[in-house]
C-alpha cells in the first residue's frame, strides 16, 4: 500500500548503506534513490549484474566504487544473461560444496535502455529459463547516461536529444513500450510496479520479489531531473505526481493476477505532472488531453482487470 | 595408457568437457557445434555431468552466462561457431579483460553472406585481438588432450584469461577418428578442482568491470598483454605436465620434414592432413617440400616460427581465411610480421584456399608449391592468390 | 590526484577490493546550497534520510538526522519532503 508518512517510520529501517555515499549521481537522482532503497531490503547476502548505464557509470569509476555488495558489470545488454550464469554458477557450486551456503539475493539491474530495448531479449530468455533471480529496471525513460536519447520507454510526446520536438515533431511519437505486460506475458510468479517517492512500498515489493523462488521484476519509475528536466529537488514530487495522476500506476502482478496499489477513483490531472518538466513543455492543450485520455483509459483497464483477478476462479494470491 | 576407441571428435570434445567436470555449460546451438553441446546436454540430464547447462537464448547471451559463472567460481565451458562467434564478439573484449578462465571450442565455419555451413577458418581468424588464448586442433587425440589442457592453462593463476581450442568444422568435428581415451581417475589426478582467485561473494565484496579511465585503461591492458604473452610458458609447462602423465607431447608449431626443405607449406587445422601427403609424394619426387603447422595461435610462438620457417627459401602459406582488400590471409599476414625483423628472411606467398567447406587436395597443394617456387625465381605478383576459384 | 601506479601494482582487471570506496569522493563540493536543520520543528521521522538519493544524512546520537556535507549534493529532496518544514536550503557561503 502507498503510504502517508504518519504510518511510515523511516528510522526503523536498517541504517547500513550498501550504495555507498560518494557515487556520481546528478544531484536529486531518483535511479539511485531507487536502488538505495533496494539495498535496504536486499541486504548485504547480495549480488547485483549491472547493465551498463547510468548506475553502473556513476557507481564503478575506478578506483572508486559505490557498491558495498558484489558487484559485476559486464556489456549492455545482457544483465540479466551475466544474473543467470551467476545463480546457476552459485547453485552448482553450492551443491558442490565449493561456494558458501545460504540463499544470496541474485539482482539483475538495467535502465530502461538495457531492459526494454537492447536488454529485452537477455531478460526474456532469463525469465522464460525460470531462474531465481530479481530483475530490477530502472525506468528514467530514456538513454539517460549517454545523453537523454530516445528509449523504447520514453513516452509519448516527450522530447528527448533523438526524439527533439520541432517544428514537425512532437518528440517522442510513439507510445510507451509497457515494459510490465511483456514481463507478464512470461508468467513469472511475481511482478511489481514501483517508485523511490513511495518508499516503504518500494521496500516491501523489494522483499516479496527476493523471497519468492524464480524469476521475480521490479519496474520503478525513476525521475530523472536531468533528463526531464525539472528542478533538482523535485524528484520525489515528480514520482508521486506520475502515481497520483495514474500515469504510472502502482501494482502488482502475483502469479498472474493483478491486484492495483491505489484505486484512485479520482485522479490528479496530467498537466499538474506535465507541467513541471522541460521535456514536456512544448506539449499544447489538445496533446496534453490525449495524453489525459490514454491514462485515463489505461487506469480504467487496470481497474476493471484487478476486480476481474479479484474474482477469477482458483487459489488467490496470498496475501503479506 | 588410456583406452583406444573410435569417437567423434565432437563428442571427445564432450568427454573432455565431462571428464574435465565443469561446473557451467552456457552455450547456443549452432552447426557445427551442435554435437558438442548436445552431448553436454544429454550427460547432464543422465547424471553423468554434474553442471548446470543454461539453454541460453543466444551465443551474446551464452557467453554472458559465461561471465556470470566464471564470476562465481565454476569452471566453465561454451562452444559455438561462425555467425554464433560473431554475435558473441562484443562480449568476447570483456571476458578477457575482465580475466575469466572461460573455456571455448569452436568448430570452426565460415561466414555469412552467403550464408555457409561449411568449414573454414573465418569466423576465428575475426577474432585475433580479443585477448584469449587460442590454439588449433589437427586430429581427434589433439581436440581431446589440448581441451582438457586448456582449463588447465586457462584457470592458471599466472594466466587467468579464457581460452579458445579450434576444430575444423565437419572435417574434423563430424568425422570419427580413433584416439586414446583417459580416465577419470587420471584426469582428476592431473586437472584438479578449479580455485578461482577472486569471485562474487558477499562475504567479501569486490567491484567487477568498473569504468576505466584514460588514466588507468593502458596500464589495465599492459597487464593483459602481458598475462596473454606469458601465458606462453604457462602453456609450454601444461603440455609438458600432459606429456609426463599421458604421454602425448604438444608443441606450439609442428614441423614436418622441414629442416632442409626450400619451399614449407605452412598451414592450420586438419588440411595438415593431405598437406603432409602431398609433401610426401613432392619428396618423392625430389622436391624438397615440407609443412609446418602452427598450433597455439596466441600467443603467437614468434620464436618457434622463426626456427621452423627461416631457413627455407619460401614458404607458402594457406589461409582459410580472407581479409577482403587487405594483405590476404592472416597467418600469412602474421608471419610476415613475424619474420620481418630477420636479417635473412625466405619469401612468403599467401594463398586462400578451402573457404566455405571447399576442398583442399593434394592437387592444389602442387598447385600452390608451383606458384610459390615462381614468386621465388620471379617475384611476388600478386598480395596474394585465391586457390581453386573459377575464373 | 592523479593515479601515478605502475601497471603491477593494479588489481587484476581493475576489479575493485574495497566496498564502498566511493565514499572518499567529496561530492559536497558539487553543492552550491546547504540544507539546514531546525531541531525544533524536527520530529525525527526520517523522511529525509530516506528520500535521500545520496545517503548524505545521518542519525545522531539524539536522533536527529544531520547532514554528511562531505557528501551532500544540496539537491534540496530533503528540504523539499519534510513534512514539518524543518529543513531550509541556505546557499553554500552563508
Amino acid at each position: 500500500m502507498a503510504e502517508k508518512s504518519a504510518e511510515f517510520i523511516p528510522r526503523l529501517l536498517p541504517p547500513r548503506e550498501l550504495l555507498a555515499e560518494g557515487h556520481r549521481g546528478c544531484q536529486g537522482c531518483g535511479e539511485a534513490l531507487a536502488l538505495r532503497q533496494v539495498l535496504k531490503v536486499a541486504g548485504p547476502n547480495t549480488i547485483v549484474c549491472s547493465a551498463t548505464g547510468c548506475m553502473e557509470i556513476i557507481t564503478s569509476p575506478y578506483p572508486e566504487t559505490a557498491w558495498r555488495v558484489p558487484w559485476i558489470h559486464v556489456a549492455f545488454e545482457n544483465a540479466a544473461a551475466v544474473a543467470s550464469g551467476v545463480e546457476a554458477g552459485i547453485a552448482i557450486l553450492q551443491k558442490k560444496g565449493r561456494y558458501p551456503e545460504g540463499k544470496v539475493n541474485v539482482i539483475a539491474i538495467g535502465g530502461d535502455g538495457g531492459t526494454a530495448d537492447i536488454g529485452l531479449q537477455a531478460l526474456s530468455g532469463a525469465l522464460e529459463r525460470r531462474h531465481n533471480f530479481t530483475y530490477v529496471c530502472t525506468d528514467n525513460e530514456a538513454y539517460m547516461n549517454t545523453g537523454i536519447q530516445r528509449s523504447s520507454s520514453t513516452p509519448w510526446g516527450a522530447s528527448t536529444t533523438t526524439s527533439p520536438s520541432g517544428k514537425e515533431s512532437i518528440g517522442q511519437n510513439v507510445p510507451k513500450k509497457n515494459l510490465p505486460k511483456i514481463v507478464a506475458a512470461h508468467d513469472i510468479p511475481y511482478l511489481a510496479t514501483a517508485c523511490p517517492s513511495y518508499p516503504l512500498d518500494l521496500m516491501n515489493k523489494t522483499r516479496k520479489a527476493l523471497d519468492i523462488e524464480g524469476p521475480t521484476y521490479l519496474h520503478v519509475l525513476s525521475p530523472c531531473p536531468t533528463g526531464w528536466r525539472h528542478a533538482i529537488d523535485m524528484a520525489i514530487e515528480m514520482g508521486r505526481l506520475a502515481v497520483e495522476t495514474g500515469v504510472f500506476p502502482l501494482y502488482e502482478i502475483v502469479n498472474g493476477r493483478l491486484k492495483l496499489d491505489m484505486v484512485m477513483e479520482k485522479r490528479e490531472p496530467v498537466i499538474d505532472y506535465l507541467k513541471p518538466q522541460g521535456r514536456f513543455r512544448h506539449l499544447k492543450a489538445e496533446q496534453i488531453e490525449e495524453i489525459q485520455k490514454d491514462v485515463d483509459s489505461y487506469y480504467e483497464e487496470l481497474v476493471y482487470r484487478a476486480e476481474c483477478d479479484a474474482k477469477a476462479p482458483g487459489p488467490q494470491a496470498e496475501e503479506w | 595408457m588410456g583406452k583406444r576407441i573410435g569417437l567423434e571428435v565432437s563428442l571427445a570434445i564432450s568427454e573432455a568437457v565431462k571428464l574435465a567436470r565443469v561446473d557451467a555449460v552456457a552455450a547456443y546451438p549452432i552447426t557445427p557445434q551442435t554435437h558438442i553441446v548436445e552431448e553436454l546436454a544429454q550427460m547432464v540430464a543422465d547424471g553423468d555431468l554434474d553442471a548446470r547447462y543454461i539453454m541460453v537464448e543466444s551465443e551474446h547471451s551464452a557467453m554472458s552466462a559465461c561471465c556470470g559463472t566464471a564470476a562465481v567460481g565454476a569452471r566453465t565451458f561454451t562452444a559455438t561457431a561462425s555467425q554464433g562467434l560473431a554475435l558473441m564478439h562484443e562480449v568476447l573484449f570483456i571476458a578477457s579483460g575482465l580475466r575469466l578462465p572461460i573455456v571455448m571450442a569452436i568448430a570452426n565455419r565460415a561466414l555469412s553472406a552467403p550464408l555457409s555451413i561449411w568449414g573454414d577458418q573465418s569466423d576465428v581468424m575475426a577474432e585475433r585481438d580479443i585477448g584469449w588464448v587460442q590454439m588449433f586442433a589437427e586430429t581427434g587425440q589433439e581436440a581431446f588432450d589440448l581441451t582438457l589442457c586448456c582449463f588447465k592453462i586457462a584457470e592458471d593463476s599466472r594466466v587467468l584469461l579464457p581460452t579458445i581450442i579450434n576444430i575444423d568444422g565437419f572435417t574434423l568435428s563430424h568425422v570419427v577418428e580413433p584416439l586414446e581415451m583417459e580416465s577419470q581417475q587420471d584426469v582428476d589426478d592431473w586437472l584438479p578442482t578449479y580455485v578461482p582467485q577472486v569471485i562474487l561473494d558477499p562475504a567479501k565484496p569486490v567491484t567487477i568491470g568498473p569504468v576505466g579511465f584514460p588514466e588507468i585503461y593502458t596500464e589495465i591492458k599492459k597487464q593483459q598483454d602481458m598475462a596473454l604473452q606469458d601465458s606462453y610458458g604457462v602453456v609450454l609447462e601444461v603440455w609438458d605436465s600432459f606429456e609426463k602423465k599421458f604421454g602425448r607431447a604438444y608443441k606450439p608449431v609442428e614441423s614436418y620434414k622441414a629442416e632442409d626443405a626450400d619451399v614449407i607449406i605452412n598451414l592450420i587445422g586438419a588440411i595438415a592432413g593431405t598437406a603432409r601427403i602431398a609433401v610426401d609424394r613432392m619428396r618423392e619426387e625430389g622436391k624438397k617440400v615440407g609443412l609446418v603447422r602452427t598450433r597455439l595461435w596466441r600467443p603467437y610462438p614468434f620464436e618457434e616460427m622463426r626456427k621452423a620457417l627461416a631457413g627455407a627459401k619460401a614458404v607458402a602459406v594457406v589461409d582459410r581465411a580472407l581479409s577482403f582488400g587487405g594483405p590476404g590471409g592472416p597467418i600469412a599476414s602474421e608471419l610476415r610480421s613475424c619474420l620481418y625483423p630477420l636479417e635473412k628472411k625466405p619469401v612468403v606467398a599467401g594463398f586462400i584456399a578451402g573457404l566455405g567447406g571447399r576442398d583442399v587436395t593434394i592437387e592444389d597443394f602442387y598447385t600452390i608449391v608451383a606458384e610459390t617456387e615462381k614468386v621465388l625465381e620471379t617475384g611476388y605478383t600478386d598480395e596474394y592468390k585465391m586457390i581453386g576459384v573459377r575464373e | 590526484m592523479a593515479d601515478k601506479r605502475t601497471w603491477r601494482e593494479y588489481p587484476v582487471a581493475a576489479t575493485i577490493h574495497e566496498p564502498g570506496s566511493a565514499t572518499g569522493q567529496n561530492t559536497g563540493d558539487w553543492r552550491s546550497e546547504r540544507p539546514v536543520r531546525h531541531d525544533e520543528k524536527c520530529d525525527k521521522c526520517g523522511i529525509c534520510w530516506i528520500f535521500c538519493p545520496d545517503a548524505a544524512l545521518f542519525m545522531n546520537e539524539e536522533g536527529f538526522y544531520e547532514v554528511d556535507l562531505y557528501h551532500c549534493k544540496g539537491c534540496g529532496i530533503c528540504a523539499r519532503e519534510c513534512g514539518k518544514e524543518a529543513i531550509i536550503m541556505v546557499e553554500e557561503g552563508e
